[in-house]
């Protein structure tokens, strides 16, 4: 699969954020692997410790296998004013993990994030590519149903 | 008040997908006019019209685009940073969301003016959406002869590529920006060199802020003595305001310089949730100062802002009313930038982790007056011995609460038992 990836790309090193971005969000298991890194370090021609420093300093990136859905929540100040409620404790205990762990089926992945840059409708959260915004406690209970049933 | 709509003027008024109702809405009319016009003449246009950039740092933007006119380099690059990754600032999705075809207008004026060859809009990767609709606008851009080799007839070539972001605030920042377009991780350089004379692969490179660039055609079209009448003599034109926290309406606002922060967060805002008392106000965003109440009659302004030691940010007004504790919020920004120090100089990497102790020992009232001295001058050392705009601003929030909230403080440490 990482093959027909990189044939999409010149083998130009300022690709390599945008390789390793789309690596791993076709992945099910949403992460980079080991042999993910020597592929691309050959693809490129660049050292592996090259994309390993790329790897570690981005926080979209990960190392270690995530759940197939990846809820974010966002934990800054206009979130944090304008909610009644901690999305983060409700997820916590209806995935009955914590924050940064997956849940055993591998379904969900539970995050935090930076302001995702929608601080006039919070609090939100992002589940992989999608936003959910204006969070009350049924409707996180609702959006994960949804996920859970149909996705 | 009203707002005074200039570079919002289409916002929900168009179908952002549409390149046809965007040029049906005057657009890429002030591109047509730019390219009859000398290239001179329209960096003195921005120049008269004393443009300054909007991302926060609030540097003219004429010096800029002399800056990489005069460099005789065949390659030279525009770079959009649209890396908004300041909590509590959403204006630049709206201008890439709702008006996607007024940034690549301004950044192909741009171009033309100062030579530029290809150009580049690094979006945090946070903002799929403006990712989506901004790679879909070059491509209808292209097929209308907008963008592309030989643009509406002339002999000017330019092509622009979107760049994702990978989740890290610093990129913002003009070098550590530069670092990741090149594949590498997000530290910034030593300056000078400025990025107008070695930037990008080492080539002159200008960036700008998304609506610095969606300013261009205004200027371009009303002439740049007619913009600077709008506004205050050191800032001029209009500014997006990005007000959240506790008021009523929040959202994106369209005013001009010199409006004070009061009428923005009453009359736009319409005042607070269940009419609570503000306890405070940050400004710009994280990185900026935060304010009492009876400071929001200060009117938004470049100058003005100057006073906190700090920069105008880019137009984030978080409103926080009585139910929040100011140490509770210091602890939470100090945290941010903790967690988005790239590690590459000693005052960021290591102060902002000591800022977080001090300020735990006033949450847990275990504070000394000595520890309001510590905190003060570290956050100084921060202030002044980092590297990059991250370190540099970040301890704006809390140099602003020593001064305006002294009681706070004083409270934390007279009264052990409260807590």
């Amino acid at each position: 699969m990482l093959k027909e990836i990189l044939k999409k790309y010149a083998k130009k090193d300022d690709q390599l954020l945008e390789i390793l971005l789309e690596c791993q969000a076709v992945k099910n298991d949403h992460f980079i692997s080991k042999e993910d890194i020597i592929e691309i370090a050959e693809y490129l021609s660049i050292p592996e410790s090259k994309v390993c420093s790329v790897l570690s300093f981005y926080t979209f990136f990960s190392d270690k296998p995530r759940g197939k859905h990846i809820i974010q929540v966002c934990k800054d100040i206009p979130c944090y004013v304008s909610s009644d409620i901690d999305v983060l404790k409700i997820m916590e205990k209806e995935l009955g993990i914590r924050v940064n762990e997956t849940t055993s089926n591998k379904q969900f992945t539970l995050e935090y994030t930076s302001c995702l840059g929608c601080c006039e409708a919070g609090p939100v959260m992002r589940i992989n590519d999608k936003i959910y915004s204006h969070l009350t406690a049924d409707k996180i209970k609702a959006i994960l149903s949804e996920y859970r049933v149909y996705m | 008040m009203k707002e005074m709509k200039l570079v919002s003027k289409r916002f929900g008024k168009i179908n952002p997908l549409s390149i046809d109702e965007y040029v049906k809405f005057d657009g890429y009319k002030n591109l047509k006019k730019a390219l009859k016009m000398e290239k001179t003449e329209i960096i003195e246009e921005v120049q008269n019209a004393y443009l300054r950039g909007r991302g926060g740092a609030g540097f003219p933007a004429a010096i800029k685009m002399m800056g990489l006119a005069k460099e005789t380099n065949i390659e030279k690059f525009i770079i959009c940073n649209a890396d908004e990754g300041e909590p509590g600032n959403f204006k630049d999705r709206y201008l890439m969301e709702k008006d996607p075809h007024q940034v690549l207008e301004g950044m192909i004026i741009v171009a033309y003016a100062t030579g530029g060859t290809k150009g580049y809009i690094y979006v945090r990767g946070e903002y799929q959406k403006s990712i989506s609709l901004l790679k879909w606008s070059i491509d209808e851009a292209k097929k209308k002869g907008f963008l592309g080799e030989n643009i509406l007839g002339s002999k000017f070539s330019f092509d622009i590529e979107v760049r994702s972001g990978a989740g890290s605030y610093v990129c913002g920042e003009e070098f550590a920006l530069i670092e990741s377009i090149e594949g590498n991780p997000g530290r910034t350089r030593v300056k000078p060199p400025f990025p107008t004379s070695v930037g990008l692969h080492g080539k002159p490179t200008l960036i700008n802020n998304v609506e610095t660039f969606s300013t261009i055609p205004s200027i371009i079209e009303m002439g740049g003595l007619e913009f600077a009448k709008i506004g205050t003599p050191s800032s001029t034109g209009t500014k997006l305001i990005s007000l959240s926290g506790n008021v009523k309406n929040k959202g994106v606002f369209e005013i001009p310089f010199g409006v004070p922060i009061r009428d923005v967060i009453y009359k736009l805002g319409g005042g607070i949730e269940n009419d609570r008392k503000i306890k405070m106000v940050q400004l710009g965003g994280a990185c900026g100062p935060i304010i009492p109440e009876y400071m929001l009659d200060m009117v938004i302004d470049f100058e003005r802002f100057e006073e906190f030691e700090s920069k105008t940010g880019a137009g984030a007004i978080i409103v926080m009313d009585e139910r929040f504790d100011l140490f509770d919020i210091l602890l939470k920004v100090v945290r941010f930038f903790q967690h988005e120090s790239c590690g590459k100089c000693t005052p960021c990497r290591e102060g902002h982790i000591q800022l977080a102790n001090l300020i735990i020992k006033f949450i847990e009232r275990k504070a000394t007056v000595k520890d309001i001295v510590s905190l003060e001058s570290l956050a100084r050392v921060i202030h002044q011995a980092s590297l990059c705009g991250l370190g540099q601003t970040s301890p704006t929030a809390i140099i602003s609460s020593l001064r305006y909230f002294r009681d706070d403080y004083i409270d934390r440490i007279e009264h052990p038992e409260k807590g």
